[in-house]
């Protein structure tokens, strides 16, 4: 136990390495509050797209996702952070992460909309063209506000995904939370700085996912009850 | 044009790092299996000992199931291949990835089947304890059946995304694919490693993701 304490526990080098933590959770909101929005907002678009195409262009809009949710999100990061150099682009650390989130975000966020858009009866459609709004209108203000509301938990879900995903920034070496706690790890010689890590993205996503699973088991009860 | 097709489709360089990257494929196969096996069988544990309705045992699995749901895949790995040595407890890179990411799948899926089983109605207990069939049995007997039906779908995309993290390996030096197409590209000064490890990452999850598609349709409707 006192092994332990000393260990995981210890006061002394958690005083030492907190404001470098600090600066850490600042880069992981950071990471989080850019990635996220542009994700939805291009996995919206996609699927938006999607509802408008033809025969033709919504199978190639269900290729691209598909193709995009293969990767894992750490192969697209390495591809992108150590192969543009080669074409004399480098791109700063911060900016591969983002653009490697957002391109396999739009993925996962392009399908949850498109099954949300799907599942949405023509009769709107129709509805609101016989009301005489344009298709574009009707999209934004009927056939959109039905369809997000039906997949409000896979995009929270979704969301912890990407805000948990934030980590694998540590591999490029941006300073993040978890990259600072193994960089204060490796000066104090003491795990602490990794629970205390820990700690911080527990104590930060621990409602939010909370929530997140009472939505989906309500969904899972409610979907067998139909 | 040219430019593309020597940094990322460079044959001789290819050619070359085939067999290291297809090793390390191999590495990546091994730890996903391992990962869903263990994951899952662990997850249904976990909802099953749930239903012994034991005060403590409930506690102890929901705040399991809490902290392995919310930490990233990759704060875990971290801390059991790099914090847990302090203690005297050290893992191979190949089983702390493993163990990292199952026990992230077993939260996952006790959570997941723990829903479906309390979505079986009231009514399924009530008509199997009149038939005079005990709870044991009414359990395995009727709820399961139903509620893994249900599971099905949802544990199949959750073991998916989550395999996706054997990448993260990477990190522990585990030699698995992208970890071994890094060294290469260092070393021939070359990126083409990095599209052949990410075109073997897409042949092993191109099929699984169309497939999870073509699970969600079949059962998603109750009986």
């Amino acid at each position: 136990m006192d092994l332990f304490l000393q260990n995981f526990m210890n006061i002394p080098s958690l005083m030492r390495i907190y404001p470098l933590l600090l600066q850490g959770l600042e880069l992981t909101v950071l990471l989080a509050l850019v990635s996220l929005p542009l994700s939805i907002l291009s996995g919206l678009s996609v699927a938006i797209l999607y509802s408008f195409g033809g025969l033709r262009s919504r199978r190639a809009v269900i290729i691209m996702i598909d193709f995009l949710r293969s990767f894992p999100v750490l192969v697209l990061l390495i591809l992108i952070y150590y192969s543009l150099p080669f074409f004399g682009l480098t791109l700063g650390s911060f900016t591969a992460v983002v653009a490697a989130l957002v391109i396999n975000n739009t993925g996962y966020f392009g399908e949850i909309f498109r099954a949300g858009l799907e599942s949405i009866p023509k009769g709107q459609h129709e509805a609101a063209a016989a009301l005489g709004l344009h298709r574009f209108k009707a999209m934004i203000l009927i056939i959109l506000p039905q369809a997000i509301r039906k997949v409000v938990a896979p995009l929270a879900s979704n969301s912890l995904e990407l805000v948990k995903a934030t980590s694998i920034a540590a591999l490029v070496s941006l300073p993040e939370l978890l990259r600072s706690a193994r960089v204060a790890q490796e000066q104090t010689y003491n795990p602490t700085p990794l629970t205390a890590a820990a700690v911080i993205f527990f104590i930060m996503l621990w409602p939010f996912s909370h929530w997140v699973s009472r939505m989906e088991r309500k969904a899972i009860i409610g979907r067998n009850e139909r | 044009m040219k430019q593309i097709l020597d940094n990322y489709f460079n044959v001789p360089v290819m050619v070359e790092a085939f067999p290291e990257v297809l090793r390390g494929f191999f590495v990546t196969v091994e730890v996903a299996l391992c990962v869903i096996v263990l994951g899952v069988a662990l997850g249904l544990a976990f909802a099953l000992l749930r239903c012994a309705e034991n005060r403590v045992l409930n506690f102890l699995i929901t705040a399991y199931v809490e902290v392995f749901r919310t930490l990233p895949q990759l704060v875990i790995m971290i801390f059991i291949y790099f914090g847990l040595p302090y203690l005297g407890i050290r893992f191979s890179p190949f089983l702390a990835t493993a163990l990292a990411l199952a026990a992230v799948l077993a939260a996952f899926s006790a959570e997941i089947f723990w829903a479906t089983i309390m979505a079986v109605s009231k009514g399924q207990w009530e008509a199997a304890s009149a038939l005079g069939l005990s709870r044991r049995r009414t359990l395995r007997l009727v709820i399961l059946p139903q509620a893994i039906r249900l599971a099905i779908p949802l544990v199949t995309n959750r073991s998916i995304a989550i395999t996706k993290g054997t990448a993260l390996g990477a990190a522990v030096s585990l030699p698995e694919a992208l970890g071994n197409a890094q060294s290469i590209m260092a070393i021939q000064a070359n990126p083409s490693p990095l599209t052949l490890a990410a075109a073997f990452y897409l042949a092993f999850f191109i099929p699984l993701v169309w497939l999870s598609r073509v699970l969600e349709k079949r059962y998603s409707k109750a009986y």
